[in-house]
């Protein structure tokens, strides 16, 4: 059988800041069969998204497409002029963006989007073209159909607008479409919809699919092909099955092995008495104007007890908007809580950070989710490293010149990194430098924000591994919270779940696979599974869904 | 929603009115702080202690100064601009005539500058980069960067004394014809033009580009748009808020350049008659023409606000 | 990576022509500044040509002005007035509203809602009506003229150094800084300045240039630099009479000022940018 599209030896070129060209895609080739769904799959900067968007000719501003063809139904859409373009685009391939909510225009109808593409191209009356795109919104099962379609995009849900970025999309009935990320802003409780009308569309209307996704798990569900790319070259192509069970490139093997998390192992389970290090009660934090109650009007978190105990570590998981960053941030007393009492080792600490004590913040550091903001661009990682140990410990000169090597060496930094700037970092070394800046105050209690979140799956890994280790050396005790439950199971010893600002449920890694909340099965059932039958074999309770997907 | 609005209108009145008094406040001080007595510098150095002391009364010049600014703005609520010390006539009727004349003047100048200026800023952000374009942007940047009255001095160069197309002055004596008074409005109106299209096409044009580089001008490339599509359909509604904000600002160099052009073509506008104030230290006359540019500023750049916040689709 | 050992590379900085055009015009325009009492071929009060408007020759390379004095010498002092004033003016109001401005920005709260609304009701007078209203009051000694076009750009300094600074204080370090526990000072100095620097000097260009066409609008109107100092503005005003004739002594002042003007706009437009991607 003919591909459906052919990419043979494609190379682009991305232009610097000084006017230098690099390449950025080295050669690469692939090919999608009619009615086949094929995954790239890759960290930041491995060219997936790139490569996906040349097979609509397209490049982005600074990129140039400098060499090879892609040909999609026959035509080489690198010799094409831009008005031939223009016409196999949303009509022979088509593309569903990474983010819908910044890919809609705000100032028009989502309706009138969806049926741009028959518009441009002359495809049908728009009152033809109408009907079909609520019969599309019916096939990807969004509520309402006859109607969603005449709001703005700002008054609809994301994991909806994922869905109607789909339908306009599919409304020039394409051969080939084009998901770049579709899935990745989205909550796991969301996604699963999402990835199931997508899925049972494809599959009805044959239509040949390229996903890129930074996650196997997702890929595995949807897709008959994955393509391992890093660096701009292709490491490895099989069959889904294949690159699942028989991986034979290392890299491929090294990205299925960040999706086994390893259990930490508590040293002494024996479990003496442990001695509590942070005590948390009826914290309640919020924002707004302050109501007659005393009480912040937006509640972002109510009620919240917890309990950290010395040398031990604790979990808070929830999707977004359940407010554990804000409970983060309230213990750390960036956004002091309204109610509540915070006792740290054995000492009532005030709830704003500006009343504590030199001592207690130190103490009590807090390393956040994207660390391109955390790092004063600036500065030098040097000083980053040395003003807490200039600021807390009075250190200054070849004292300080020593710690910050062996702070570099805690967090397996070399040392010739101290002269550089963030920027000239990357991502996990960043996170990295982020994290010895707390260790550099010497904490007893750390509190990580996300801290993984940003990062691709085989660094994050590698992050989880060092905070683990410098555990054991430091006996130190991390507050960790995430929305991703095998990074917290990875690390955690007890788990605090939210939903929608109250902590609805604590329990053990080992209790996992039976929480007793409703939500939490919920949550905990929708993390997505290295194995490709799991999407399809998943029964959700229907009620559940409803009562707690945000959609 | 609605109500929502309203509340934002309301609000951005509510600091108009707000930043109207702090700079009747501003302007009235700033005037007040000449060094030495008023009465002494009007009367001379050879009045008599009674007759200063007099005047000093009747011009209530020994009350404290917070009483005599709210004597003042009452005075400017109700009409009452005060009286020249010049001439002694009232600043109302030196006003009156020139400010329809100014209005005039500034009127003809927007309705050409306007659409000249949006369609060049959008049509060069639209071929962003294209040799168009950077005809454009250096035109711009030169003009932006001279001061008006080079651009007035040059243009009088260039028509009336290389050319010898249009008079030097604008002489309003003999209008006899259209003819007569489209060569009395060119020159100050085409040095006007430059001015205030070179700031509007700029900063229309870097509001077009700033939403053309946004995704869903992307995606809108991607369903297979033709440029000026992306750029008419999909740019220019969401920018509509900062093209206003543009076109109120620019204006606003109205005010600057109309004080240069009316010095330069001697054209009989409310400018011209402020300048001459400052020439002979006419305060009440300096204090009023400067309340009406900054009432005029602020009514431009509050209205920009105003249909920033209509046009903007999430307040819908 | 191609090793290269050109200037420009050296310092891990590519700049473009178009900006080193800008500069030397720059350059060269401050040189005559500080130098020109030395290098002037005639006293600038003297008059040497007993015709006036005289046209460009080999004694006078200028021609003349209204009184028959040498233009040469008279742009070039000039010179000192219209850059000398306008240097001090905006260093001045780029130091006031950067302070102000973050300060504003960290502590926030009333100080900040105050501050902002009075120095916004200060940027909505027009520039030249302020410059007007304030000579018609206090009169135009180069001192006041300095301290007015200060006072009349610290409001802009201050909006744009705000609004860097609220963008900065949003970042993660800032509050990592400020649970840390330090002070007002050190956040300002250390944490704030450095990443704002950059666009605040390009600010400063700009303003410089605002308030260079300030100066000679007031100046061309009379109301700027007096008799017997002229800077370029007042250079044009007393010889708009030769407009007319289209005599040098008019074109020479409106290009000086001109060459100025363009020149700092276009090394704004085209500064140095760091290459980012040595290592890469």
């Amino acid at each position: 059988m003919e591909n459906l599209a052919e990419i043979r030896d494609l190379k682009v070129e991305a232009t610097t800041d000084s006017g230098r060209r690099v390449e950025i895609i080295k050669g690469v080739s692939l090919d999608v069969a009619p009615g086949e769904m094929v995954a790239l799959i890759g960290e930041s900067g491995s060219g997936k998204t790139t490569i996906a968007l040349t097979l609509l000719g397209h490049a982005r501003t600074g990129c140039r497409i400098s060499g090879g063809s892609v040909r999609v139904a026959g035509k080489d859409m690198v010799a094409l002029t831009e008005r031939e373009r223009a016409s196999v685009r949303g009509t022979s391939v088509s593309y569903v963006p990474q983010s819908a909510a910044a890919s809609f225009n705000p100032a028009k109808r989502i309706i009138d989007q969806v049926i741009e593409v028959t518009r441009i191209h002359r495809l049908m009356p728009p009152d033809e073209a109408r009907q079909k795109a609520v019969e599309l919104f019916r096939a990807l099962s969004l509520p309402d159909p006859e109607h969603i379609g005449s709001r703005y995009p700002h008054q609809v849900s994301g994991g909806q607008l994922q869905r109607l970025a789909a339908a306009m999309a599919l409304i020039g009935d394409p051969k080939l479409v084009i998901f770049d990320e579709p899935t990745t802003a989205l909550d796991v409780t969301t996604q699963i919809e999402v990835l199931r009308a997508f899925k049972s569309v494809m599959k009805k209307g044959g239509i040949a699919g390229v996903y890129v996704s930074h996650d196997l798990a997702v890929v595995a569900q949807i897709a008959d092909r994955i393509v391992v790319l890093r660096g701009g070259e292709v490491q490895e192509v099989g069959t889904t099955a294949d690159i699942l069970s028989r991986a034979e490139h290392p890299y491929t093997r090294e990205l299925l092995a960040a999706f086994e998390p390893k259990r930490r192992v508590d040293d002494d389970a024996a479990a003496q008495e442990r001695k509590p290090l942070l005590e948390v009660s009826g914290l309640l934090a919020g924002y707004g104007p302050v109501q007659p109650d005393g009480l912040p009007m937006v509640r972002a978190v109510q009620e919240a007890s917890l309990r950290v105990e010395k040398g031990r570590n604790l979990g808070i998981i929830g999707e977004s908007g359940c407010g554990k960053s804000t409970l983060a941030r309230a213990i750390a007393g960036i956004l002091p809580a309204s109610a509540g009492r915070l006792v740290f080792d054995g000492q009532e600490l005030p709830r704003s950070a500006r009343s504590r004590t030199r001592d207690q913040l130190r103490e009590l550091q807090i390393v956040f989710q994207y660390a391109d903001t955390a790092l004063n661009p600036a500065k030098s990682i040097e000083d980053i490293i040395g003003r807490p140990l200039n600021f807390y410990h009075g250190m200054k000169g070849k004292a300080r010149d020593i710690r910050i090597d062996q702070l570099l060496d805690m967090v397996k930094l070399p040392k010739a990194l101290r002269h550089r700037r963030p920027a000239e970092l990357s991502g996990g070394q960043k996170q990295r430098v982020n994290f010895a800046r707390a260790l550099a105050a010497e904490p007893k209690l750390i509190l990580c924000d996300e801290i993984t979140s940003a990062l691709d799956t085989v660094v994050a890994a590698a992050v989880i591994d060092l905070l683990k280790e410098l555990q054991r050396e430091l006996s130190l005790s991390y507050i960790f919270i995430s929305h991703d439950l095998s990074v917290v199971e990875a690390i955690c010893d007890e788990i605090v779940v939210m939903y929608d600002g109250r902590k609805v449920e604590e329990i053990t890694p080992a209790q996992l696979k039976t929480p007793k909340h409703p939500y939490s099965k919920l949550l905990f059932s929708s993390v997505p599974k290295l194995d490709p039958s799991w999407l399809d074999s998943l029964q959700l309770d229907k009620e559940l869904v409803r009562e707690y997907g945000h959609r | 929603m609605s109500t929502y609005i309203v509340n934002l209108v309301t609000v951005r009145l509510l600091i108009a009115a707000l930043t109207l008094l702090i700079v009747s406040f501003a302007v009235f001080f700033a005037t007040a702080m000449l060094p030495g007595d008023t009465a002494t510098i009007l009367l001379g150095q050879a009045a008599t202690p009674e007759a200063v002391a007099g005047l000093r009364t009747a011009m209530h010049l020994d009350e404290p100064a917070l009483v005599r600014f709210l004597h003042w703005l009452s005075g400017l609520l109700s009409g009452d601009l005060g009286t020249s010390y010049v001439n002694n006539v009232a600043v109302a009727d030196l006003i009156g005539g020139r400010f329809v004349n100014t209005m005039r003047l500034a009127g003809i100048t927007t309705l050409i500058s306007v659409p000249l200026a949006l369609t060049l800023g959008i049509t060069a952000a639209m071929f962003q980069g294209s040799l168009y374009d950077r005809i454009v942007t250096i035109f711009t940047i030169g003009v932006i960067s001279i001061p008006e009255f080079v651009v007035a001095t040059s243009a009088v160069l260039v028509f009336s004394v290389y050319l010898k197309w249009l008079p030097a002055l604008s002489i309003a004596s003999d209008v006899t014809s259209i003819w007569q008074i489209l060569k009395i409005y060119a020159m100050p109106v085409i040095s006007l033009t430059f001015v205030v299209s070179a700031q509007m096409i700029r900063m229309t044009r870097a509001a077009v580009i700033d939403t053309i580089n946004t995704p869903y001008v992307e995606t809108a490339l991607l369903k297979g748009a033709s440029r000026p599509r992306m750029v008419l359909r999909h740019a220019l509604p969401n920018a509509v808020g900062p093209i206003v904000n543009a076109v109120a600002l620019s204006l606003s160099y109205l005010v600057g350049g109309v004080i240069i052009v009316e010095t330069i073509f001697n054209y009989p506008g409310i400018a011209k008659l402020m300048v001459d104030g400052v020439s002979t230290r006419d305060l009440p006359l300096i204090q009023s023409c400067a309340m009406i540019f900054c009432f005029g500023y602020l009514t431009l750049i509050t209205l920009a606000d105003i249909v920033a916040i209509l046009a903007n689709p999430r307040l819908r | 990576m191609t090793p290269s050992s050109t200037l420009s590379q050296k310092f891990g900085y590519s700049f473009n022509w178009i900006g080193m055009i800008g500069l030397s015009i720059i350059l060269f325009w401050a040189t005559i500044a500080l130098i020109a009492p030395h290098i002037v071929p005639h006293p600038v009060g003297e008059i040497v040509d007993e015709d006036y408007f005289g046209p460009m020759s080999n004694e006078l390379w200028l021609g003349s002005d209204y009184l028959g004095r040498d233009m040469l010498s008279r742009v070039l002092m000039g010179a000192r007035y219209t850059v000398g004033i306008s240097l001090a003016a905006v260093s001045i109001a780029c130091f006031c509203g950067v302070v102000l401005g973050m300060t504003a920005a960290v502590v926030g709260g009333w100080f900040d809602t105050v501050l902002s609304r009075v120095l916004d009701a200060m940027n909505s007078i027009p520039s030249k009506l302020s410059g007007l209203v304030v000579v018609a009051a206090v009169g135009s000694s180069i001192s006041v003229l300095v301290v007015t076009l200060a006072v009349i750009y610290t409001p802009g300094a201050y909006r744009f150094a705000r609004a860097l600074a609220v963008n900065i204080n949003t970042m993660d370090f800032i509050t990592v800084a400020r649970t840390r526990g330090e002070g007002i000072f050190y956040m300002i100095g250390s944490e704030i300045l450095p990443n704002i620097i950059g666009p605040i000097l390009a600010d400063l260009g700009i303003r410089f240039v605002f308030v260079v066409l300030l100066l000679s609008g007031l100046s061309f109107l009379g109301l700027g630099v007096q008799p017997p100092y002229a800077d370029w503005g007042a250079l044009v005003h007393e010889n708009v009479g030769g407009l007319p004739f289209g005599a040098p002594a008019v074109i020479v002042p409106s290009l000086a000022i001109a060459s100025l003007t363009i020149s700092v706009n276009l090394l704004i437009d085209n500064l140095p940018k760091k290459i980012r991607d040595r290592s890469a």
